[in-house]
């Protein structure tokens, strides 16, 4: 057989059936190969909400014209957060993140917006391996909303960042008439330090390396579909995983675990954030279905409405790239803390196909984990 | 979960492909889901990687939004932009590209567009806003049908007038004759649709067995379901037999469900003929409210542009969804016509053929070359990157597993 | 085409049982349950086939239990497939070729 590529098979049908396909469909299959690689274009003439879920239309929207308009070197490396020098200093950088909260409702079990802005932004500083020294927060406020609302999630922020032993240094606050925005929006922004050289960057992930989840998937937005009411389902024990991870991620480096990559995986899912990585890294990432850990709840969820869990939103979740000899250890020491009981080893980066996600499904077989198209709609077929 | 967990059993599932790989002997088996459920269980699944190279699984027509011609769509979205309108739709639908735009961006623009899981949810809204006109966006086969026609009964009994439905419910047995009288057919038998079925039983799936003469068997949407029914099909042709059999014995009745069946016929009737993305006009083939519902009936009380949108040219959708030509051998695929940007209804979807070409081929390639080294068979001239992906096969099933 | 999921019963809502609840995993939805008579009569605590918010169709216990009794009978008999699969690969190596070429018909 002298034919360079093979069909579906196994043993000699390989052989016979390598000689069926045909240059043609090689040269199709590597087109796609390189359209993939190609800098995303923005088609759009609008706005649609699948620019905010946090999959592929949110990553065109960024780097296609954000990215492109305001390109510079720190920007351009499209972090959860910036790291500026600090002149004079050499061992130590600014860690800077800014994030927008706008969820609806504002209170939803387990949580609300204001919690949500405080960790969030925490956490974003957080997976970069910075230490969080303060927050500013802005408020846009719709006229008409009730002060006591006001005050329940700005109470609910400072309970936050007491916890976390982050204050709100600095605020500001707008307000705009009634039906310019839904209640309230809060921006904030994040500033930490961060040692340099930087001990978490995408270029540290390498072949090998083990994929650590810190606990279950898709808590807070399923919790949040459900409290919307547009889907009318209950779930007395779904609550929202919100929660500051930069304990967790302050122990991993002070123990010595050889940490490579962070990210909290919120909006888009786990499935984003892996694909993020493995388009960033160049690299793949292949990850084992029966080891992702989820919630009864969720996965109640997730049947009824058709949606997969690896695409649900998280606010208390991080997916960690560690060095294959420090995975369990990571692990082990997630479980010890609260912020990451239900942790696991969920995939390995490979060296190859560059980008892509797979997955080892537990009915034995194998699939592309894709990054979300759209918002995770519910579906019927 | 109950019902279902059970059904998704690997030892069981590598049982049951060892056997199909043991019975399918050196024969190219070609059998159809018609149901795009079961597309979608498969690629979930990864269930072509359990099956060997000669058993193929051809992706039918099931699939009720990516079956939407763009007119149908665009009449959609104009409906939606009329004033005082709430239009509600499924979330499947809402990404499904018309001439000039989805409805998700409609939506954008200004259209009241609300997603509802449910058409008792239409209801509501209805109920809710009784000075606005709230549109159900209906689409679905027989499974779904029932649920618009028992919605439209309550509003008629509770006098819910302001709810309206535009009706693109379809049914199942007209494109499956169309895909059967294709001459370059080439299929050996027909995993028939298990939830179709619960409404409509299984003996209208017996004009395959009778006329064309190839084996139904109607299974469930697990994946050992579909391993087994692929199982029963080919041992239906290796004992001779041509049968209509039921492997979702647990939820299909081989009468199927006579009250939704009454339902149905109370509120429905057969249109003339609708159009099909990629299959063209087929007649007999979709229902339309009944002259009783006219009142309700969105494509009566609106003034819909009704344009028809033809498919491109140059997409071949229609020879795709038959099993005749491959994803690849269409003319537009992988350069007009991308997930980003379909064109056809096999791209709509990502469960449909050439969205999973797209995403899958690659890889399942690269897979394949694996099969060979692990079988000690290399082939010659193995020169290009692609044989890395064999590797990446190879690295996943040694993933440590952590239990929970 | 159509996503329908096994869910249990909780209760009927109503005298008429138009309308109950399921539940899954610990959520729960109010569907409309019109559609369960005749042989898809169902009791609470049974499961019943939810598709858009109606229940279609009762899950029959005994019909699941026999789909995999047959499943598992397949199961025990794994290890002889195995072998069976092996001889099989051996024959194929000398079966396969033109033949398979050409029941595929797809020009080499």
């Amino acid at each position: 057989m002298t034919e360079t590529v093979v069909e579906p098979g196994s043993g000699a049908a390989i052989n016979a059936a390598s000689a069926r396909i045909s240059d043609p469909e090689q040269r199709v299959l590597e087109r796609i190969a390189e359209i993939r690689k190609r800098k995303p274009m923005l088609r759009e003439d609008a706005i649609t909400m699948s620019h905010g879920a946090g999959g592929k239309a949110s990553h065109t929207l960024v780097t296609a014209l954000f990215g492109e308009i305001l390109s510079n070197p720190v920007l351009d490396q499209l972090g959860d957060q910036a790291v500026l020098a600090l002149p004079g200093v050499h061992n130590m950088g600014l860690a800077v993140t800014t994030d927008s909260f706008v969820v609806s409702p504002l209170f939803f079990p387990g949580g609300d917006i204001g919690e949500l802005a405080v960790n969030g932004t925490i956490n974003d500083l957080a997976v970069g391996g910075a230490t969080p020294l303060g927050i500013s927060a802005a408020f846009i406020l719709e006229e008409g909303l009730d002060v006591a609302t006001l005050r329940r999630v700005v109470e609910s922020m400072r309970r936050a960042a007491d916890r976390a032993g982050v204050n709100v240094v600095t605020g500001d606050t707008k307000v705009v008439p009634r039906g310019k925005a839904d209640q309230l929006f809060i921006t904030t922004t994040g500033v930490g330090v961060v040692a340099l050289p930087q001990r978490i960057a995408i270029h540290r992930v390498v072949p090998g390396d083990v994929v650590v989840l810190s606990g279950a998937m898709g808590d807070h937005g399923s919790t949040v579909m459900l409290a919307r009411g547009d889907v009318d389902l209950e779930a007395d024990n779904l609550r929202s995983d919100t929660m500051a991870l930069h304990g967790l991620t302050a122990a991993l480096l002070a123990d010595g675990i050889d940490v490579h990559f962070m990210r909290d995986a919120t909006r888009g899912g786990v499935a984003t954030v892996l694909n993020e990585i493995a388009q960033a890294a160049g690299m793949a990432v292949a990850i084992d279905e029966a080891s992702l850990p989820v919630h009864d709840e969720v996965r109640g969820v997730a049947e009824i409405l058709g949606i997969d869990p690896l695409y649900i939103a998280n606010e208390g979740k991080l997916v960690a790239i560690v060095a294959k000899e420090d995975a369990l250890r990571a692990v082990d020491l997630m479980r010890s803390r609260p912020e990451g009981g239900e942790a696991a080893v969920i995939g390995e980066v490979l060296a190859d196909p560059e980008g892509m996600v797979f997955m080892h499904t537990g009915f034995g077989g194998t699939r592309v984990v894709d990054m979300l198209i759209g918002d995770p709609l519910p579906r019927i077929c | 979960m109950k019902f279902a967990d059970e059904f998704r059993d690997a030892d069981l599932a590598r049982a049951l492909a060892a056997r199909i790989a043991g019975e399918a002997g050196d024969k190219h088996w070609k059998i159809m889901e018609v149901c795009g459920g079961h597309t979608h269980t498969i690629f979930k699944y990864g269930i072509e990687d359990l099956l060997p190279s000669n058993v193929e699984l051809v992706h039918g027509p099931g699939c009720p939004v990516c079956v939407i011609p763009m007119g149908r769509v665009d009449d959609g979205i104009a409906v939606a932009h009329e004033p005082g309108v709430i239009f509600t739709c499924f979330g499947d639908l809402m990404r499904v590209p018309g001439s000039d735009g989805s409805l998700l961006d409609a939506k954008a623009a200004g259209a009241d567009v609300r997603m509802v899981y449910s058409p008792l949810d239409a209801l509501k809204i209805a109920q809710q806003n009784p000075d606005k006109k709230v549109v159900f966006y209906a689409i679905g086969f027989e499974t779904t049908a029932p649920s618009t026609a028992l919605t439209l009964l309550r509003a008629k009994a509770e006098g819910i007038r302001n709810l309206f439905v535009f009706c693109n419910h379809v049914t199942i047995i007209p494109p499956m004759k169309a895909i059967l009288d294709s001459p370059d057919l080439r299929l050996d038998g027909f995993l028939g649709p298990g939830h179709v079925s619960t409404v409509v039983g299984i003996r209208p799936f017996e004009f395959v067995t009778n006329t064309y003469n190839k084996p139904v068997v109607v299974v469930g949407f697990e994946p050992l379901d579909i391993l087994q029914g692929v199982h029963m099909i080919m041992q239906q042709i290796q004992e001779g037999r041509c049968e209509v059999e039921n492997q979702y014995r647990r939820v299909v009745h081989d009468d199927g469900n006579p009250k939704a069946l009454e339902v149905l016929a109370r509120v429905f009737k057969l249109r003339s003929h609708f159009e099909w993305r990629g299959l063209g006009f087929i007649s007999q083939s979709a229902l339309e409210l009944r002259d009783e519902f006219a009142d309700h009936d969105a494509e009566k009380v609106f003034s819909v542009p009704g344009v028809r949108v033809a498919d491109p040219k140059a997409c071949q959708c229609g020879e795709v969804l038959k099993g005749v030509l491959k994803p690849w051998e269409c003319k537009v695929f992988g350069t007009a016509c991308t997930p980003e940007t379909p064109i056809g209804t096999c791209m709509v979807s990502s469960e449909g053929a050439c969205a999973a070409y797209y995403n899958f081929g690659r890889y399942s390639r690269a897979r394949d070359r694996e099969r060979v080294l692990a079988s000690g068979e290399r082939p010659a001239g193995n020169g290009n990157g692609t044989a890395n992906g064999a590797v990446a096969e190879r690295d996943l099933r040694a993933i440590p597993v952590q239990t929970r | 085409m159509c996503l329908a999921i096994p869910a249990r019963l909780v209760e009927y809502v109503d005298g008429d049982r138009m309308y109950g609840k399921v539940e899954l995993g610990g959520v729960q939805r109010r569907i409309n349950t019109s559609l369960l008579v005749g042989e898809d009569a169902t009791e609470p605590g049974e499961y019943v086939l939810v598709h858009v918010g109606f229940a279609l169709s009762r899950v029959s216990e005994t019909e699941a239990a026999e789909t995999l009794r047959i499943l598992e009978e397949m199961g025990a008999a794994y290890h002889d497939e195995v072998q069976q699969i092996r001889e099989w690969q051996s024959t194929e190596e000398e079966l396969v070729g033109t033949d398979y070429r050409q029941s595929d018909g797809t020009p080499v």
